[in-house]
């Protein structure tokens, strides 16, 4: 038998939730172990450390997947620790390749989001107006230590070079499935790209009024409605109906999960390949489907700050004005 | 100075953190350190947010128990814009809530705590996992790993996306359950509870008797509990009922969970990202040391099995029953964290079977109209790691305007800290430790937060 693949999962600023649909994978992953040897998976899943991977040999692991954007200094060193013992380096889930829900903290100086977690919440007890600190003396003889807060959230590819990106928050488990199973056969497409289906979340969506005999693109939507407002109905197309949908813009690798049970898509695929910033692409897209300048105002309105809205996971990637 | 040993990162945890243990000049314990090592900054983001897209914002707290995050924050946006969701909204919520139970309770006990006990503290770490755990067992491994995927797969066929879950709407659900569903995931859940007993069993006959030792005596500490108890008969609730905080000593104070900030204060220390809540309304103050702590309680499923009078499921009620004549109430050792979580597994599994046998689950009227409006609202629900806390302000535009989350995991950080402290001084003497003897400091750790 040839060797197994050494495989890699590093956690940085997310969630856990890429690797959660890693373990979704279930019988696949249990039965991908005879091609694939995970060498590495912290903090999550195995027992080895930051240093046990800092003294690896370079080049040992073979794919690494990364997940988790990037703010505190423990990450950007790890991260490139990791590029250092990988070959093949992956920005696995929308967190690692744009920045993810997290990166809109970019919007906010580190003070605020200080002020407001550790001094303005209601059952913050802080008299002092501590804040917690990269080092720091306690009792006078301990010396203690964080990894320090940047000043904000960047993606992956911002701090060491990207072979692959995976989108979704996270990835669907069939779509990471599809993933290993190119890692194994060795059919990956160019580097630098993104590996998906190709399709966009409306191609793979039920509701799609071009399957419906409509076409998409000529239907001018004629009112906004925030998805609070009435029940939407749930077989034709969310967007025509007003209700904003990121459809046409994102990558339908989940299969149109959130459309499936009646709410709009908020993009967490990604762009479809080609459009580098998502947000602006989004606005364009969603703005010259919008019926005339009163549609727009009432986007205005019951979207304020579109910033986070059409940024809602692609922040730090995106080349727009970010201050708020 | 001392040495100072560091362990990071704390592995086979969810989240991030490392443990720093001081030594002194005798290579004794001074002191340990649990440092959180994240803060995203969620209260601050969400502000201006529509407050019905927030739901599904801040499931990304957390991608092991994201659906705690959307149900929390669906009741919590609920009460600020004045809705109650019909009775099927509710329960579709619940049956969610409790299936994301089931998967993560197998998910902590056999994926990631497990490995400690199956292969031992003292195995290569190299191996010490759950794939360890394949090759070792794979019979066993099989089961749980199938066990789990069909928990997520009937979260995914009931709600679309079992990982950062959308199906919960302001005023409900987003989708009714079909007839046929109904009977299928019924047969789940079956199958489920089934494997529940089964769990507990495996548990009883090969790890608490074997580590029985390791149980009475890793990181043992003496703290108050907090947990959520059915308003009329105090038994186990997991979806809405109210809050209990219950003293050493066992005397319970119990309240709503709108008044939750006047009994629960968060301490700052520089030294953590995370903050520590306390039980303010004690007004003892706040202290760690672990010989006289001030104002500590812990939460989670330790926490829940103490702070209940019974468990409303005959199944989870008999194993109550038993676990309280060995180890009394409030049972206060740390690894018991385990064993109440499996006697938990039994109880959402036989609550799923319940709920999932009421014909009323498939009623089509699932969603209330809602509409934006200035407001203020708390949700609370019991997520696996602890009482979960989402808080937020609204403007005239059902805009945040101001959010306050205490999450489940949080509670526990000061009594993490604790415990690691003990656990680190009576194993770690003369400057003597090893590996596994760092591993067994760390799976004080894992009681409570796989
Ligand atoms: S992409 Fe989503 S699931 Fe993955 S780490 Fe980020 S927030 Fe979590
Ligand atoms: S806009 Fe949304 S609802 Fe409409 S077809 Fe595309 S994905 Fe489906
Ligand atoms: S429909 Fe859109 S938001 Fe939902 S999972 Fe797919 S890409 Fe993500």
């Amino acid at each position: 038998m040839a060797d197994k693949i050494k495989v890699g999962f590093l956690l940085l600023g997310g969630c856990a939730g890429c690797e959660m649909s890693v373990v979704d994978l279930s019988e696949k992953l249990v039965d991908a172990l005879e091609h694939i040897e995970i060498v590495f998976w912290a903090p999550t899943v195995a027992d080895v450390k930051y240093n046990d991977l800092e003294s690896m040999e370079d080049k040992t692991i073979d794919v690494a997947f990364i997940d988790g954007m990037v703010r505190l200094d423990e990450h950007i060193h790890m991260a490139k620790v990791m590029r250092k013992k990988a070959k093949t380096l992956i920005a696995f889930g929308v967190c690692a390749a744009l920045g993810g829900t997290a990166g809109l903290g970019s919007l906010h100086t580190k003070e605020d989001l200080f002020q407001k977690a550790f001094k303005n919440t209601p059952t913050t007890d802080n008299p002092d107006g501590i804040y917690p600190q990269p080092s720091c003396l306690v009792d006078g003889k301990y010396d203690l230590t964080l990894p320090a807060y940047e000043d904000k959230v960047r993606t992956l590819n911002q701090i060491v070079d990207v072979d692959y990106y995976i989108g979704g928050c996270p990835p669907h488990h069939s779509h990471v499935g599809a993933a290993i199973g190119a890692l194994v056969s060795g059919q990956l497409p160019a580097k630098g790209s993104w590996i998906t289906n190709g399709k966009a979340v409306c191609d793979v969506c039920t509701r799609n009024p071009a399957k419906q005999g409509g076409n998409l693109a000529r239907t001018m939507v004629d009112k906004v409605l925030r998805t609070v407002d009435g029940t939407p109905d749930a077989d034709t197309c969310l967007l025509q109906q007003g209700y904003i949908c990121f459809g046409p813009i994102t990558q339908g690798d989940c299969g149109g999960s959130c459309l499936n049970v009646n709410i709009p898509c908020r993009g967490c695929g990604g762009p479809i390949p080609g459009n580098e910033d998502y947000g602006a692409q989004a606005l364009s897209t969603i703005g010259s489907i919008l019926k005339d300048d009163t549609v727009t105002a009432q986007l205005m309105e019951k979207y304020p700050n579109l910033a986070k809205f059409f940024y809602r996971y692609a922040l730090p990637s995106g080349t727009l004005p970010k201050r708020m | 100075m001392g040495t100072v040993i560091n362990i990071a990162p704390i592995t086979r945890i969810e989240g991030h953190a490392k443990i720093a243990i001081h030594l002194d000049d005798q290579g004794n314990v001074r002191d340990t350190f649990l440092h959180i090592q994240s803060l995203r900054g969620f209260e601050k983001f969400v502000e201006g947010r529509p407050a019905e897209e927030i739901p599904r914002i801040v499931t990304r707290i957390c991608g092991i128990c994201p659906w705690m995050h959307h149900l929390a924050a669906n009741k919590a946006v609920d009460a600020a814009f004045g809705v109650t969701p019909p009775p099927a909204g509710h329960l579709l919520r619940e049956i969610c809530q409790l299936f994301a139970h089931i998967t993560d309770k197998i998910l902590h006990f056999f994926f990631l705590a497990a490995p400690d006990f199956i292969l031992g503290p003292d195995a290569d770490y190299s191996v010490r996992n759950v794939m360890g755990i394949v090759k070792a067992e794979p019979e066993l491994a099989a089961r749980v790993v199938k066990m789990r995927q069909l928990g997520q797969m009937m979260l995914e066929r009931l709600a679309g996306k079992a990982i950062h879950p959308v199906a919960g709407v302001v005023g409900g659900f987003s989708r009714p359950m079909l007839e046929a569903e109904r009977q299928e995931l019924l047969r789940d859940a079956e199958t489920l509870l089934d494997f529940s007993c089964y769990a507990l069993d495996f548990a009883k006959d090969t790890v608490f008797t074997r580590y029985k030792d390791v149980i009475s005596e890793l990181g043992a500490i003496t703290t108050g509990f907090l947990g959520t108890v059915d308003r009329d008969d105090g038994s186990l609730r997991l979806y809405d009922g109210r809050q209990r905080l219950m003293k050493a000593d066992s005397s319970c104070i119990d309240f709503e969970g709108d008044r939750y900030a006047d009994h629960i204060g968060e301490h700052v220390e520089p030294w953590s990202y995370g903050k520590m809540p306390y039980a303010k309304s004690w007004q003892e103050g706040f202290s760690l040391d672990p010989a006289a702590p001030a104002g500590i309680y812990r939460s989670n499923t330790l926490a829940r099995i103490n702070v209940c009078e019974k468990i409303s499921t005959p199944k989870a009620q008999a194993e109550l029953e038993e676990f309280r004549g060995v180890f009394g109430r409030p049972a206060q050792q740390t690894l018991l964290y385990h064993y109440t979580r499996l006697i938990e597994l039994i109880y959402v599994c036989e609550r799923a079977v319940e709920l999932l046998q009421r014909e009323d689950v498939t009623d089509t009227r699932i969603r209330a109209a809602a509409e934006p409006r200035a407001g203020r609202g708390v949700g609370i629900v019991e997520a696996p790691r602890g009482t979960l806390i989402h808080d937020y302000t609204t403007d005239s535009n059902g805009c945040i305007t101001k959010a306050n989350l205490i999450v489940g995991t949080t509670h526990n950080i000061g009594p993490m800290n604790m415990s690691v402290r003990r656990a680190a001084t009576s194993l770690i003497k003369g400057g003597v430790y090893d590996a596994g003897l760092l591993n067994k400091v760390e799976m004080a750790v894992r009681a409570y937060d796989p």
